[in-house]
């Protein structure tokens, strides 16, 4: 198979965004057909002094390695993807993201995470998210395995 | 490096490729006898019903595990010695034909959220012991059982021929089969076996499979051992984890069972059905965290798994070398971690269940094999492990790959490393002294350090070689002993203090000699001298935490307690206290690192639905621990003769290991014998040692007074029957069993204490039979 090279990414400019979190209930839309968002949905938006910032995940795929049952994928776009019917529910993954962007809601077992679809970039009416395409060679890491402290 | 994100499909060991004939060998396959059962489903972590097997009348039934079972023994082992009571006699030994082979698993097993929860409880009559031994192992078996539909199987009797028992959880259905051509050592058996059973040539169908085997070293030996299976998808190979002590795989192989094979249907995060999914994902997730954040600037489990042990055991002179002379050794550097660590393959989710991220089942990969039947071929070694390196360090072995390859050949021929390293050790002193020599081991020089032959006595071993030492070597230390004794070729008591083995098991691999709990930790156990009961060196010895023999008593009471409880419950102890919070030593009790027994509480309530407390946990043990002890004593053992500990493990029984450690011993002579500097000076190391030698036997006894009274036992070391009672153990019959067992004890005047009290000093109770009163 093809390696991807490129992957999405969410890009945000705080600047246009009014914190109106049209882009969660969006994607609690995608992840558990849910208007509630939060946390239900894989992109947070959060105060952030007077402005708001996002937290979602960036696809570096550090989690790739943690699955013990090869849940975890990059598909052909690139997207780092949990597959729900593989997933044995472990918590792996979401334990280890260095950044939490893997998430887990209280309605199932399983974790979810972004999948780039861009449902939250045609929700927002202000323009404040935008999908970017990236080098997965620039983004990726693997997980810490180093002997002792790094 | 940055190797990691290999898609699945796309990663290779380079390990030797095997093709089977598959078709042919299920061809083979002829049933014997078969089972249908309602499949059914998994309640708050029980599946409520446990599998009887007998090989001998063909007979397969399901047994209830009812809510009285489940309160007086939890699960897990637990339910293991409920079963056993029920089936075998005080005269049954390892090899009679109703021993029972149990494997277990517990309500908290096959969980995937929380590290360290895919452990199976094996317990049997043990071949060196005679008593129970049960043995803890990782892999998929475990969990597979109950997601097939038991809490537990249970084997009883013998097969005619070579046996393989499938429980299929996919199609409801036990099927015991002949199993004529499968081969019999572990690393291939467990590999045809895998793609036999599992339904689609996919790795996801095969990781639906978990093998049990012992391989030709087990048939062989006392020291037989189970490999459980864990299919990798990534090595498209079938790892395997070691239920290593007490020879479960000798009894396997005299039962002719050459494999158990579970398999499941389909499993997830949910299968245990736990009351509270949301609290138990929470309590793993947070461990998980802090196993990310911690793990390697405290253990480093995830980089090189127990193996960081052994730099630090050789720091603290605790690291065996050369039969346990010396706690460290000048060439021990070159088996520190990072040697292994070059060899380990990285970036893998090292679980040897789903789930658990402290990963520390560490594999070498594409292992070129030295010596024996697989000479030349690439292989996957699971490990090492600490112990295994800690018996390269006492048989003097110092390169790396050597224990690699006494690692692979122990696993694949179904023996236990531990036992295996320690008691060839042993022989190895011997050999030193003249004891033993060529003539005598058939040939084989084993002299320390001496790797060649080390490895030639396992394949010997495992080919069934007559010779008249290869045949007594396998069954162990104790049996060696009497041998040697009987030949009259050495000094009983040299042999008898210098062989570490007590119940006749063999030691495992820590250096005891100046921390008497520990001693008590290896001594003052069920099944004999293993350190998964209690591990109180660093209390006892560095942090001086527990002086009195009372505080000594206290640990040995609490600790075995509660790293029983693992095993009631089908869990792995490590992720207990091999990573600890950030703040775990302000806390009151850093020892029992108080956060995680709050996790386990949690975790047992969110899976079971219960309401526990940290004290019930504790009870729960004491119930089976109590029980286990009670039942040792129906077969006539667990007393205070039988917690006999070797000399070695108290003191030095040379002239070279006091000579090594020639200040300590003064110092120790000086500070607790209240020698003057003067005699000091004057005395032979003869003499000293002498001095040493009877002042540690007594410190012993007097500390086994103190924990047998703290435990709640007679002097003699009998759980008597008034503490069955408070614990809610009312069978009848064991009751009745333990007042006849001390009654008899009183009337040999064994009722008393053991240690010489002195003026100023007490026995832990001056009243007789203080526990009438309880």
């Amino acid at each position: 198979m093809e390696k991807p090279k490129t992957v999405k990414i969410l890009k945000h400019y705080p600047e246009k965004c009014d914190g109106g979190k049209l882009c969660e209930i969006a994607c609690s839309q995608v992840h558990f057909k849910s208007d509630e968002g939060g946390e239900k949905s894989a992109i947070r938006i959060l105060k952030d002094g007077n402005s708001f910032k996002m937290h979602v995940c960036d696809q570096r795929g550090l989690c790739l390695d943690m699955c013990p049952v090869g849940a975890l994928k990059r598909r052909k776009n690139g997207v780092v993807w949990l597959d729900k019917e593989t997933c044995i529910g472990c918590q792996a993954c979401v334990g280890f993201c260095p950044i939490g962007a893997m998430r887990k809601s209280k309605d199932r077992i399983e974790p979810f995470k972004c999948i780039a679809c861009g449902a939250c970039v045609r929700a927002c009416p202000n323009g404040a998210l935008e999908l970017v395409e990236v080098k997965i060679d620039d983004i990726r890491e693997v997980v810490y395995h180093k002997q002792g402290a790094d | 490096m940055a190797e990691g994100q290999i898609p699945i499909e796309e990663y290779d060991t380079g390990n030797t490729k095997h093709k089977w004939d598959l078709k042919k060998i299920k061809l083979a396959h002829r049933v014997l006898f078969n089972y249908d059962y309602k499949k059914g489903k998994i309640e708050k972590g029980y599946a409520n019903r446990t599998l009887y097997i007998n090989l001998s009348t063909k007979e397969i039934k399901e047994k209830k595990v009812t809510e009285e079972m489940k309160k007086k023994f939890t699960g897990g082992r637990g339910f293991g010695l409920k079963l056993l009571w029920d089936s075998i006699k005080p005269s049954t030994r390892w090899n009679s034909d109703e021993n029972e082979l149990i494997i277990t698993t517990g309500p908290l097993c096959g969980s995937t959220q929380y590290p360290g929860s895919g452990k199976s409880l094996c317990l049997t009559i043990s071949p060196a012991t005679d008593i129970i031994c049960d043995s803890n192992v990782g892999g998929f078996f475990g969990p597979y059982l109950k997601f097939a539909g038991f809490d537990a199987i249970e084997i009883q009797g013998k097969a005619k021929h070579d046996c393989v028992i499938l429980i299929d959880g996919e199609k409801g259905k036990i099927s015991i089969e002949t199993a004529p051509l499968e081969e019999t050592n572990s690393h291939l058996i467990n590999e045809q076996l895998t793609h036999l059973y599992a339904t689609e040539d996919t790795d996801k169908s095969r990781q639906k499979i978990s093998v049990v085997s012992a391989g030709k070293g087990a048939e062989n030996s006392f020291w037989g051992c189970l490999n459980f299976s864990f299919y990798d998808i990534r090595r498209k190979v079938p790892r395997m984890k070691q239920a290593g002590r007490g020879g479960l795989g000798t009894v396997l192989r005299d039962k002719n069972i050459k494999a158990i094979v579970a398999k499941v249907e389909k499993f997830d995060g949910v299968s245990n059905n736990p009351a509270d999914p949301v609290a138990l994902a929470k309590v793993g997730t947070k461990l998980h965290r802090e196993i990310r954040d911690l793990d390697r600037y405290q253990c480093n489990m995830r980089a090189v798994g127990t193996a960081h042990l052994v730099e630090i055991m050789d720091e603290y002179d605790l690291l065996p070398t050369e039969n346990y002379r010396f706690g460290s050794f000048p060439k021990a550097s070159k088996i520190y971690s990072p040697e292994f660590y070059r060899y380990f393959t990285k970036i893998i989710p090292d679980g040897c269940w789903h789930g658990c991220t402290m990963a520390c089942a560490k594999t070498v990969d594409g292992f070129t094999v030295m010596t024996g039947p697989y000479k030349g071929q690439k292989v996957t070694v699971d490990g090492p492990e600490y112990e295994t390196c800690g018996c390269g360090a006492n048989m003097s072995l110092w390169d790396p790959l050597w224990i690699l390859e006494f690692n692979f050949y122990c696993d694949t021929y179904g023996l236990d490393t531990i036992s295996t390293g320690t008691a060839i050790a042993f022989y190895m002193e011997m050999y030193e002294y003249g004891i033993l020599n060529k003539d005598r081991c058939d040939g084989l020089e084993l002299c320390f350090g001496n790797a060649d032959a080390a490895l030639e006595l396992l394949h010997r071993i495992a080919k069934g070689d007559k010779g008249e030492f290869i045949q007594i070597a396998g069954k162990g230390i104790r049996r060696v002993k009497d041998w040697i004794i009987k030949k009259d070729w050495g000094d009983p008591q040299l042999v008898e203090d210098c062989g570490m083995e007590s119940k006749g098991l063999e030691y495992s691999e820590y250096v005891t000699k100046e921390s008497l709990a520990m001693q008590g930790g290896y001594g003052l156990t069920l099944k004999g001298p293993q350190h998964d009961e209690a591990w109180l060196i660093f209390m006892d010895m560095v942090n001086n935490a527990i002086p009195t023999f009372a505080d000594k008593a206290e640990a040995l009471h609490y600790f075995p307690m509660w790293r029983t409880w693992f095993g009631l419950n089908g869990l792995c102890k490590l992720p207990w206290n091999d990573v600890e919070p950030a703040n775990n030593a302000e806390t009151d009790d850093p020892a029992k690192v108080p956060e995680h027994v709050q996790n386990y509480v949690d975790y047992q309530n969110a899976v079971t639905g219960w309401k526990v407390d940290k004290e019930e946990l504790i009870l729960q043990s004491e119930r089976c621990y109590n029980w286990q002890r009670a039942m040792n004593v129906w077969m006539g053992r667990g007393r205070r003769k039988d917690d006999w500990i070797p000399y070695r493990s108290m003191g030095p029984v040379t002239e070279v290991e006091y000579s090594s450690r020639k200040e300590r011993y003064d110092k120790f002579l000086i500070e607790e014998l209240e020698l003057s500097k003067k005699e000091i000076k004057n005395k032979s190391i003869k003499e000293k040692m002498k001095l040493l030698y009877n002042y540690r036997q007594d410190q012993y006894q007097k500390l086994a007074d103190a924990v047998y009274y703290r435990r709640g036992w007679t002097p003699n070391g009998v759980p008597t029957p008034q503490k069955m009672k408070q614990l809610g153990m009312d069978d009848p019959k064991m009751l009745k069993m333990l007042q006849e067992k001390i009654d008899e004890d009183d009337k040999a005047g064994l009722n008393i204490w053991g240690g010489e009290y002195k003026k100023g000093e007490k026995p832990p109770s001056i009243q007789p039979k203080y526990w009438e009163k309880w």
